[in-house]
């Protein structure tokens, strides 16, 4: 296709952009936020009130504010995200100091009325701020050191403050996420070799000189990582909560035990069984068959994404695009690769399914942009 | 919006190749997390599915109810009590201390036991029951159920546990049952796992330890559903135990009070036979202890008590306690020395009041002497000169053998707690025990049932028994498991001469209804219940030629300790043997005086099945004997205790 035939055309305005809005995008991930109801509801024993009301309520005010955000053109949504980083980056300072431990970790920001989680807001903000960079540099210089040198700047910082909360999960997702917006802006590639080579010629000299005269860190540190990379080592302490929720998952079988008939969550046997484990008791009641069928939900999610990104012509757009379909797939990645005992638990909700405030009206928020980037699109 | 220009279209090119390439990415990630939710969820499910089962479940034993003791007649000897008690959880309670402290205006509760709850309380998780106090009255418990709404998290119920109803009588033959212990468990092989469970009630001693395999029954159980901290969610599934078979024993719950209240609080223990079938129909050991409380687990002071006390409340004489058999014995030394042939029934001895040999005197008990005597005459007055000779001339060896074949000198398996062996000596046995050649000596004692010979009054009793019928009489307790009589064979022959046992029997029908019988004064005068039988002193200390010389201290100087046992074997009716008994009074002195009236009462109680009637003795006890059997202090017919009227 030559580039004449992108040339801009029209872009539509008032109720016409309804018509451009991919509702089938908006559909999937409803679709995915139900089976999370569904799921809330049996963990619950059948009291709505408990986290499936709640739960649907914040979708509710999330999708109207998505889809206030998505008629909102995208190059306001540009133009907002160097103080969207700003504020953000602001919040996550406030939580450094001043913020609420909750679960071992400082966390949250209490505004009576509502607790918010800064680090979620963050990944957005990043996304954002990135593709707006990106957008703005000159294409030449992408590679350039100096320039290299910024964004890592703009992920390290707010990465290093989300660790000390510490939230080992999300600082993941933000270093993964930048360094996905920053590999499709075209960052040359020996610098992604050069920072695997790295991390990984540092987690084998760990490893390697254990024991030697000359390892690299303390005794019980070496503990520690064996704890948290093997936690069946420990299986009435760290392993439990991943033992416990293999055994759901596993005891689910082919077509599950039924709705409202998984044991292992109604009787308590699982941790965390709303939040971040809540993919056990959708695998323990609806078995393999249900479990397949929402990665299938979340695998259509992601490819509506990816195609948008390479429909989508402007740069910042495609850029965002991308940078919020690697943030929904780390999230869903991490999250199913530590319920199914593949990866050390770290905090990461199953996005859309988890009980939880923050993460839901941030994705929610994500795909508001996505589809003010899908509307926007320059035809 | 800015224009594109050509880089920027070589830019979105790159844009799109690195997105499908980390579509790719993303891809292959997604593959792996399918495939692992296909071997957890399919081809690991069955393993997973056990561990959420075995997650869920818990299997939980229910405790079978112990089967019932009951007499020849039914009559409850050991049943199982509601147990009211109450229990106090933490989660329910809310405030413990407070609940405890209005728990204590309703029923008695120490400091000490509130500090025990408040400890439980404090270390278990909220939702478990912690027992606040057990056997608690009927009023208890029920006040404590009105008040329920005011005691919040206090949960009022109901368990077995096992009572006797008739505590004293049958302390000693049925015993108690108590928590399984750590040393009983170490000896069994595969106990069942019943007996884990916390404080279950296992037979101690007596029946109920003998008889724990059938009284125990077979536990069920149920599955519950629980949760991550082992709360029950629910009951999935319950079998039904097999409750324990009940026990009827061959023993007559009212013969045996009669026994247990005519012993009294005299260190003694009287055992009647059935002697057509061996059954035990009393077996009586006084003074006795209420095995209640051991169930309620004793205080030290109480036991100290039964423990200190020198009449030995604790041990069941009846087969716990080996006594020289004194003269009883002499229906031994007499049918050993007639089925050897050494006498016959006109055998006479002459007694000059002392048998000399080799310069040693062994004195007969009456010091002139009888005279000459025959087998009937020498058992009827127990004269021991008779018995010193024939002994000798039968030798040890003989008549321990015959001791045997009359049950003494043996284990009879019966269902009971330290069943002694007693002791018939022999020859080898005198060296391998004491590294002693025997003496001419040891078979003169033996002769009179001194020296090394000890029997049980259960072995007596057998011994009698056999006398009485010429069979080989087997005693039993256990009449019917479960309501299904356990047969009884006919006992086969003694294999000695008719002709024999009747001169013995004969002589111990003098013995009481002889004239110069030395039991004279407790023979039955009512002919169709007359008694035979044979007294017995055993001396219990040895008597000094100083002694002899000044003469014999009476008994009743002495101390109690060192009196001699009072023993009597008899069966009735003498015509047609029914019943055998065999009476020990320890320290009672004289056999005729202190042990055969009691054998007597025991066979007019045991023959007529009711309370002795005062015209069956002679006439001059009546009215002694009248006043003696309105004084005991029976139970009522169901049981209970009368109020004790006397001053």
């Amino acid at each position: 296709m030559s580039f004449l035939e992108y040339r801009v055309k029209f872009s539509p305005s008032g109720f016409a952009k309804v018509l451009y809005v991919n509702w089938g995008l908006y559909l999937l991930i409803t679709a995915c936020a139900a089976i999370g109801w569904l799921m809330l509801y049996s963990i619950s024993g059948g009291d709505i009130q408990m986290w499936a009301g709640p739960q649907m309520k914040r979708y509710g005010v999330g999708m109207i504010l998505s889809l206030g955000i998505c008629f909102t053109p995208i190059w306001f949504w540009r133009s907002m995200s160097g103080a969207a980083y700003a504020l953000t980056f602001f919040l996550l300072l406030v939580v450094h100091f001043f913020g609420t431990v909750g679960m071992g970790a400082q966390r949250w920001i209490d505004l009576g009325f509502i607790r918010i989680q800064p680090s979620e807001f963050m990944k957005v903000s990043l996304i954002m701020v990135l593709a707006t960079y990106y957008d703005w540099l000159d294409d030449r210089r992408v590679s350039r050191p100096l320039w290299v040198l910024i964004p890592v700047l703009l992920i390290i910082v707010p990465a290093v403050l989300v660790l000390m909360e510490p939230n080992l999960g999300t600082t993941l997702m933000l270093v993964i996420a930048g360094a996905a917006v920053m590999f499709a802006a075209g960052v040359s590639l020996w610098y992604f070799a050069a920072v695997v080579g790295l991390i990984g010629g540092a987690v084998a000299g760990i490893f390697l000189l254990r024991g030697t005269p000359w390892q690299l860190i303390h005794d019980y540190q070496y503990k520690r990582i064996d704890t948290f990379l093997d936690p069946s080592a420990d299986p009435l302490g760290a392993g439990y909560n991943i033992l416990q929720a293999k055994i759901a998952l596993g005891s689910g079988g082919l077509t599950g035990k039924g709705f409202m008939q998984g044991t292992q969550s109604r009787l308590n046997f699982l941790p965390e069984k709303h939040t971040d484990f809540i993919f056990t008791t959708l695998g323990e009641e609806f078995g393999f068959i249900g479990a397949i069928s929402l990665l299938a939900l979340y695998t259509m999610i992601l490819i509506f994404l990816l195609w948008a990104a390479i429909q989508n012509k402007d740069r910042f757009s495609s850029l965002m695009l991308i940078g919020l379909a690697a943030n929904f797939f780390l999230y869903l990645a991490v999250n199913l690769a530590m319920v199914m005992g593949m990866a050390p638990v770290v905090g990461v909700p199953l996005p859309f399914l988890s009980y939880g405030g923050s993460a839901t009206l941030v994705l929610l928020l994500a795909f508001g942009l996505a589809q003010s980037a899908i509307v926007h699109r320059l035809r | 919006m800015r224009r594109p220009t050509r880089d920027q279209e070589d830019s979105a090119r790159r844009i799109n190749r690195r997105a499908l390439f980390m579509g790719g990415c993303m891809a292959a990630t997604i593959a792996v997390l399918g495939g692992r939710m296909r071997y957890l969820g399919v081809d690991q499910s069955d393993e997973f599915a056990l561990l959420a089962e075995q997650n869920r479940v818990n299997i939980q034993l229910i405790p079978p109810a112990r089967g019932l003791i009951l007499d020849r007649n039914g009559k409850l000897i050991a049943g199982n009590e509601q147990n009211y008690r109450v229990v106090i959880t933490r989660e329910g309670a809310g405030d413990v201390q407070m609940v405890l402290n209005r728990l204590s205006h309703l029923i008695p509760l120490t400091q000490s036991d509130m500090t025990r709850v408040l400890k439980d309380v404090d270390r278990n998780a909220s939702f478990v029951p912690i027992p606040v106090a057990d056997r608690l009255s009927w009023e208890e418990f029920s006040r404590i159920s009105v008040n329920a709404p005011a005691l919040p998290g206090v949960t009022p119920g109901v368990g077995l546990s096992r009572v006797y109803p008739r505590d004293t009588d049958f302390a000693h033959v049925v015993g108690y049952v108590g928590p399984v212990s750590e040393k009983d468990l170490a000896g069994i092989e595969n106990p069942d796992p019943l007996l884990h469970i916390p404080k279950f009630q296992i037979g101690k001693i007596g029946v109920e330890k003998w008889e724990e395999d059938d009284l125990r029954g077979s536990a069920g159980n149920r599955k519950i559903e629980v949760n991550h901290v082992g709360r029950v969610m629910r009951e999935l599934e319950r079998t039904e135990g097999q409750a324990g078979a009940d026990l009827t024993l061959t023993l007559d719950a009212d013969i045996q009070n009669f026994l247990q209240v005519r012993l009294g609080d005299q260190s003694a223990a009287c055992i009647v036979m059935d002697v057509q079938n061996g059954d035990i129909i009393a077996a009586a050991s006084a003074p006795s202890f209420d095995p209640n409380l051991f169930v309620r687990g004793i205080s030290s002071a109480d036991y100290t008590v039964l423990t200190e006390n020198d009449h030995r409340p604790l041990a069941n004489k009846v087969v716990q306690g080996a006594y020289p058999p004194g003269s009883t014995f002499k229906i031994v030394t007499a049918l050993a020395a007639l089925a050897d042939g050494s006498i016959d029934v006109n055998t006479t001895v002459n007694c000059p009041g002392y048998l000399d040999y080799g310069g040693r005197k062994f004195h007969c008990w009456k010091s002139g002497g009888h005279g000459k005597v025959d087998l009937a005459h020498a058992l009827e007055q127990s004269c021991d000169v008779f018995f010193y000779e024939v002994a000798q001339r039968v030798g040890i060896d003989k008549i321990s053998a015959m001791g045997k074949t009359m049950g003494l000198g043996q284990r009879h398996d019966l269902p009971m707690s330290a069943i002694s062996e007693g002791n018939l000596p022999t020859k080898e046995w005198k060296q391998q025990r004491y590294k002693q050649e025997w003496r001419i000596g040891d078979t003169i004692n033996a002769a009179i049932g001194q020296g090394y010979v000890l029997a049980t009054p259960l072995q007596l009793a057998v011994m009698t028994a056999r006398v009485a019928t010429g069979r080989l009489v087997v005693p039993r307790l256990i009449k019917a498991v479960g309501g299904v009589e356990l047969p009884v064979a006919e006992a086969p022959p003694l294999g000695m001469e008719t002709s024999q046992l009747d001169s013995v029997r004969s002589g111990m029908q003098a013995v009481v209804n002889g004239q110069h019988g030395t039991s004279f004064a407790a023979r039955i005068v009512t002919d169709a219940l007359q008694m035979a039988g044979k007294s017995g002193t055993a001396q219990v200390r040895n008597i000094s030629a100083s002694e002899r010389e000044t003469g014999v201290v009476g008994n009743t100087d002495l101390p109690w300790k060192q009196r001699d046992h009072a023993l009597f074997v008899a069966f009735a009716p003498y015509d047609a043997p029914r019943y055998a008994v065999a009476v020990v009074v320890e320290h009672g002195m004289g056999g005729s005086a202190a042990a055969a009236p009691i054998a007597r009462d025991a066979l007019l109680r045991v023959q007529t099945g009711t309370l002795p009637d005062p015209k069956d003795y002679p006439d001059n006890q009546r009215t002694r004997i009248d006043t003696m059997l309105k004084e005991l202090r029976l139970r009522n017919p169901d049981g209970t205790q009368p109020p004790d009227t006397r001053a």
